[in-house]
């Protein structure tokens, strides 16, 4: 079979590091090829290379057997490359037909000939099953609806080579297969996909061949029939790795952390958060699924102290916590993994010693008001950094320069050396690469043992059903359904989760 | 994209050593653009700057001058600076210094008699007292009401201005002028001819050690204190100090507070040190210079006060090469520098890419 895209020893440098080191890549016309890499390994840098947003400083491209100079988007839509960002590039207040023509619109007498792109627009999306609401403001669509938008953009402006950059990272279950449907379809119509991600499942569910990067190199290319997960994860990793946690059996002990009919109103006057009720024992993790911005922000925010709930309570021991300040939350006994580590839970300005103190520095092992002790906050920094393997190992390196999974582990590392009670961890491995992940799991499932009551959410439901002693559905800011263990299907959360299916009057404190 | 494929940081990439270089080059670059206007006024840039920095550092008296000059601009950089580091842009120095100043001299025209020990720093206090009502009340709205600084301190600057005027043309001065009487003899900082007499007829004063004092204050604050550490988290990101257990609002009144304290304090040098008493007028936008020196300085107490030393060399200047060239042409020049200071950041992180991408093709060649 011809190949549709040839990157030929590309290598791309930016002042001392080298993102892409003689990378050669190449993608079979009409066939799905799957670009995978812990992050940081160059995966997307190779792609917007392609997509022109980088010049490379060697090699050469090709398209369609070719030799091509892209020196910009424009050039590579010219040879019909297009490009679906992990962020989607849609306005808002326009509807889904002017955010598709955007930039490529057909004009009669040099006004919008909006008649015949809807209908060029309604056959195409016909053709590859892409169904969207074309008057639709796209702030009023979901996030999957807006995914395909993109798609038909690309589309529109006639690609035949389609890189998606980490397409399922927003998508429920259901949506993640509706898309890979879709994906199906377009090879089927003579389209060729690059698809960039670090879900092994999904490489195995619907690539023809991956390449696996690892430090700025090609680790490996294999055709998906012939390799299986673990054998991916090594190559992307450079050893072996657990792909499943290992876990024993909980000895759960007396709740300790408890919320009962917690409600909170926002600013806008939405009732974000419905009479919710859980318990969490010491040495358990609850885990809570459910589609972002369902009301587990809310819930984490209001038992953190940052949010304060209409009405209802949260106890820890016994102990009233709700309305407390983060510090008044904090000193009784509750430690939070916040579900952004840039915006919330870092200074990313800061070095690592002098955030593996916040919330902490106020504590008399790190000096009084007027003078903190160095020597104390560098000797937690080095003692922290050695136990969780952050990289690099310099506690004077800024947070800014870590890499995802390192910022991740300095929060944990933080929130655990407060010895306290309940942990309460949101999205604990977002971003974060293999490696990371199986320190993190592991970490918690340590606590777990060592009798913590650990509060879980997360949007990935691999990490939900892999951690979770327990686990609680939300929709619509309630608890809708609660599973007395982890024995549930993907399809069946899934169901919950987007609102099918519920049982509300299910209490998440019944287990 | 971050890449795990590196290699040891050079030097030039470290950020300590850009935060030194980068406002040296913006100097450098913005003498050779303020050369270009020279020649536009006909004269000879060589012969202007070298009279410039002779007249200024060559002499005694000219040193003199120029350390009157910069005493006021620590001062107001300062200020400036511990604001940026709260996270906040102080654009009310101005005003700040002038409610400080007029305070001291108006608590030093009624303590006639009080021994100096307890004398000077009563007035060093008043100065702080005035400015740090100044700072708080644009502080304090922007906690409670989220009203912004910049606007609330430009029209504080306003008031203030107002007000010092309606008080030295009506109330406390001397008739017939626009200046209170003076202060009481004890509250007068010497001058530094009392001591050295190279400096004969230069009005530079032991204020300046006053401002230097501040300084090491503001930097032991800032980076050794647990308050520091919160203002810096802050400033830097009031989602994690919020996180973290930290009043955002309670740092904001601090830092606004702080800021203009330090403001007030210029009334040391003019109403102390100099004139010994207050007088409409006395400064020339000294609280808007203070923006740019903080901007030169990097917000470090340190890099304030070199630049407000070149600040006030500038300031200086202006007046010794007046009979070769217009003096509008240090406006220009100071101008220049703040412009190029604002924008070298990327400038000069490009070069070092590019000579770096070189050396490295180079080396692996």
């Amino acid at each position: 079979m011809p190949y549709a895209v040839e990157l030929l020893n590309i290598t791309k440098r930016f002042a001392r590091t080298v993102a892409n080191d003689n990378v050669t890549l190449r993608v079979q016309s009409g066939s799905i090829h799957a670009l995978v890499g812990e992050n940081g390994a160059g995966k997307t840098t190779l792609m917007e290379t392609l997509y022109g947003l980088y010049q490379p400083d060697e090699g050469i491209i090709r398209i369609h057997e070719k030799e091509v100079s892209i020196r910009s988007p424009h050039d590579s839509i010219r040879h019909g490359i297009g490009m679906v960002h992990q962020h989607f590039m849609l306005v808002g207040p326009m509807t889904v037909l002017e955010n598709i023509i955007l930039g490529a619109e057909t004009t009669r007498y040099s006004l919008l000939d909006l008649k015949r792109t809807t209908a060029e627009i309604s056959e195409l999306a016909g053709r590859f099953s892409l169904t969207v609401p074309l008057n639709e403001k796209v702030e009023n669509i979901g996030v999957g609806i807006q995914q395909r938008v993109e798609i038909l953009k690309a589309i529109y402006r006639r690609a035949d080579i389609l890189v998606l950059d980490e397409p399922t990272a927003v998508l429920t279950p259901q949506e993640a297969a509706q898309l890979f449907r879709i994906l199906s379809e377009l090879k089927e119509e003579g389209k060729t996909i690059v698809l960039i991600t670090h879900k092994l499942s999904e490489v195995m569910a619907i690539s023809d061949h991956v390449s696996v990067m690892r430090r700025g190199k090609i680790a490996g290319e294999v055709e998906t029939s012939s390799t299986t997960p673990e054998q991916l994860a090594e190559m992307m990793v450079g050893r072996r790795i657990l792909l499943r946690v290992e876990k024993t059996e909980k000895k759960a002990g007396d709740p300790v952390l408890s919320v009962s009919n917690l409600s909170c109103i926002d600013k806008r006057g939405v009732n974000v958060l419905n009479d919710v009720s859980l318990e969490v024992a010491s040495g358990e993790i609850l885990g809570i699924a459910g589609v972002e911005g369902n009301g587990q922000s809310q819930l984490v925010e209001c038992i953190t102290g940052l949010l304060r709930p209409t009405s209802g309570s949260v106890t820890i021991d016994g102990m009233q916590i709700a309305g407390l300040s983060p510090k008044g939350v904090f000193a009784r006994g509750l430690a939070h993994v916040p579900e952004d580590r840039i915006k919330r839970g870092l200074v990313v300005e800061m070095d690592v010693a002098e955030n593996l103190i916040l919330g902490l520095h106020m504590q008399k092992e790190f000096g009084s008001r007027i003078s903190m002790n160095r020597r104390a906050i560098a000797e937690n920094a080095r003692l922290l950094i050695t136990k969780y393997d952050i990289r690099p190992m310099n506690p004077e390196a800024l947070a800014r320069g870590l890499s995802g999974g390192n910022q991740q582990k300095v929060i944990i590392a933080r929130e655990l050396s407060r010895n306290t009670q309940v942990i309460v961890a949101s999205q604990p491995t977002r971003g974060v690469d293999i490696g990371g992940i199986e320190f993190i799991h592991r970490t918690l499932v340590q606590a777990r043992d060592a009798g913590k009551a650990i509060l879980m959410i997360s949007a990935d439901l691999n990490e939900i059903l892999s951690l979770s002693d327990r686990i609680a559905v939300m929709y619509g800011g309630r608890i809708v359904k609660v599973f007395p263990d982890n024995n549930v299907k993907e399809s069946e959360l899934g169901l919950y989760m987007t609102g099918s299916k519920s049982s509300s009057a299910q209490r998440a404190s019944d287990g | 994209m971050a890449d795990p494929v590196k290699s040891k940081r050079h030097w030039l990439e470290h950020p300590a050593t850009q935060n030194f270089l980068i406002p040296i080059f913006a100097v450098i670059l913005s003498f050779a653009v303020g050369a270009i206007f020279i020649l536009i006024v006909g004269q000879n840039p060589f012969q202007v700057y070298s009279v410039l920095f002779s007249e200024t550092l060559g002499t005694s008296y000219g040193v003199g001058q120029l350390l009157f000059k910069t005493t006021p601009l620590i001062f107001a950089g300062l200020s400036v600076a511990i604001c940026f580091k709260g996270g906040l842009f102080n654009i009310g120095a101005e005003g700040q210094l002038q409610i400080g100043a007029f305070m001291t001299a108006l608590v030093g025209m009624y303590t006639v008699g009080v021994p100096a020990f307890l004398e000077i720093p009563l007035l060093v206090l008043a100065g702080m007292v005035g400015g740090g009502i100044w700072g708080f009340i644009p502080g304090y709205l922007k906690a409670k009401t989220g009203a912004h600084e910049v606007i609330n301190t430009i029209m504080l600057n306003f008031i203030a201005a107002a007000l010092v005027s309606f008080f030295v043309t009506n109330l406390f001065n001397v008739p017939a002028t626009v200046h209170t009487p003076d202060i009481a003899p004890t509250g007068r900082i010497p001058r530094f001819d009392t001591i050295f007499s190279s400096f004969s007829g230069s009005p530079v004063n032991f204020s300046i050690l006053i401002a230097v004092l501040a300084a090491v204050a503001v930097w032991y604050y800032v980076d050794k204190t647990r308050y520091g550490y919160e203002l810096r988290v802050v400033g830097l990101n009031s989602k994690a100090a919020e996180y973290g257990g930290i009043s955002v609002s309670k740092n904001i009144i601090l830092s606004m507070t702080i800021g203009g304290a330090i403001a007030g304090l210029v009334g040391t040098n003019y109403v102390m040190g100099y004139k010994y008493y207050f007088e409409e007028g006395f400064s020339t936008g000294t609280g808007f210079m203070g923006i740019a020196v903080a901007l030169l300085g990097n917000n470090n107490p340190f890099g304030v006060i070199l630049a407000a030393l070149l600040f006030g060399m500038l300031e200086y200047g202006g007046l010794v090469i007046n009979t070769m060239v217009p003096k509008e042409l240090v406006s220009i020049l100071q101008a220049i520098v703040i412009i190029f200071v604002i924008s070298s950041n990327k400038i000069f992180r490009k070069i070092v890419v590019n000579f770096l991408k070189k050396r490295t093709l180079r080396v692996n060649d």
